[in-house]
């Protein structure tokens, strides 16, 4: 695998991230539990989907075929999609939505407070901007994760099983191959060994502080590094690209 | 017709209004970065507040409107990400022009921290002035913006957030 190779797959990953996470936020629109929480995951749903734009036209550059990253975002297929299996996830209730919030964002902060260090200039300006809307996002979770952790006890019941239920798709975002050991010697890319430690100490220091259990590392659920994902990948495809698959390269 | 050069390229776009706030500009609000002449073209450097600024679309319109007519050569707006944007950019004019607009303006970033983490009252009502003031949430109706009621005139405000 080239350098260039490498480089695709690994902004591939961070825009897909961000642009199946974004468009699960959006679902949200219209159905939050309160007013404020519909405004609050649709205006996180759109910082997410701004970084995947960045990273996406980024990706498209480094691929250098002339595509653009709406011809990235829309036309591929579900194999060719590099987003971690979590991401993907259905929202479930409200705090099914925050258990994985906070989880994801505890790891995009440890992971750009990293990046913005990249020797790739266009990841780490990327990165400059995205840890600060992070940790908006990090402290939206983390606050919420502690009303309904430290709430009424159906609601401590319910998110401590979404919680249990997520656990095994945490392993794979600190996944790595080839791609990484490449970039990680040119200093582009982060040991994500490294940032376990340190995202398993904001995870541990929420949940505890909102009277939930950390669940115990088990199986987890792996294939996203080579395209193989869940069906919800489908679904979600199928929904998103639908426009720009029925009528090709319409613009309004 | 004179070309004109870079710098009166800038102070042309300097006059454009943001689209959501109106009474500061895109100069104002540090988005619009600076002005380059090469080959023809007219590169105009622009910088999102946030990531998914639904605005950017628009100024990035708004800038070849008011180039249009002007002979600058080929119109390029370029959205960079480098230098990051910050609030702390924003002036203590404008910042006032905010407050007068009725959005409480960003604190800097070296007193920001309690804001919207702690329970501290430290922001004015942009309406009466009162340090009584309350968030109702971090997200407000814009990705800058925080929503936050006033416990002594009972008006809400929004926040311009630090970031």
């Amino acid at each position: 695998m080239t350098k260039q190779e490498a480089l695709f797959c690994y902004t591939l990953r961070l825009g897909d991230n961000a642009l199946i996470l974004g468009h699960r936020l959006s679902e949200w629109s219209s159905k939050g539990p309160l007013l404020e929480e519909d405004i609050a995951t649709t205006n996180m749903a759109l910082d997410l989907i701004g970084r995947a734009d960045a990273l996406l036209k980024y990706a498209a550059h480094v691929e250098g075929k002339g595509k653009t990253e709406d011809d990235l975002a829309y036309k591929r297929g579900e194999r060719e999609f590099l987003c971690n299996l979590i991401m993907q996830l259905p929202n479930g209730d409200f705090g099914y939505t925050i258990a994985r919030q906070l989880i994801v964002s505890a790891f995009d902060f440890c992971l750009y407070e990293e990046l913005v260090k990249s020797k790739d200039e266009t990841i780490a300006a990327i990165s400059a901007k995205a840890i600060k809307e992070v940790k908006y996002h990090l402290k939206f979770a983390s606050d919420w994760t502690l009303r309904i952790g430290d709430g009424t006890e159906e609601s401590h019941q319910r998110i401590q099983k979404s919680f249990d239920d997520i656990w095994m798709y945490t392993g794979e975002l600190f996944e790595m191959n080839e791609v990484d050991t490449i970039l990680i010697k040119e200093g582009i890319a982060v040991d994500l060994n490294v940032l376990k430690t340190r995202w398993k100490k904001i995870i541990t220091e929420v949940l505890l502080e909102a009277t939930l259990a950390v669940p115990a590392d088990a199986y987890m659920q792996t294939g996203s590094r080579k395209g193989v994902h869940t069906e919800s990948l489908g679904y979600i495809l199928a929904e998103m690209q639908y426009l720009q698959r029925a009528y090709p390269d319409a613009k309004w | 017709m004179n070309m004109l050069n870079e710098k009166e390229i800038y102070e042309l776009l300097s006059e454009i209004p943001d689209p959501e706030i109106p009474v500061i500009t895109i100069k104002d609000l540090g988005i619009l970065q600076r002005v380059e002449l090469k080959g023809g073209n007219c590169e105009v450097y622009i910088t999102p507040t946030y990531s998914g600024c639904p605005a950017m679309k628009l100024i990035e319109d708004q800038i070849k409107e008011a180039l249009a007519d002007k002979n600058v050569g080929n119109i390029i707006v370029k959205l960079v990400y480098a230098p990051t944007w910050t609030t702390d950019w924003i002036t203590p004019e404008a910042k006032e022009k905010l407050r007068l607009y009725g959005i409480a303006p960003p604190l800097h970033s070296s007193v920001d921290k309690g804001v919207l983490i702690g329970k501290a009252k430290v922001l004015k009502c942009p309406q009466c002035g009162s340090q009584n003031t309350e968030m109702i949430s971090q997200f407000g109706s814009t990705a800058c913006k925080a929503l936050y009621k006033c416990l002594d005139c009972k008006e809400p405000f929004d926040y311009f957030k630090c970031i």
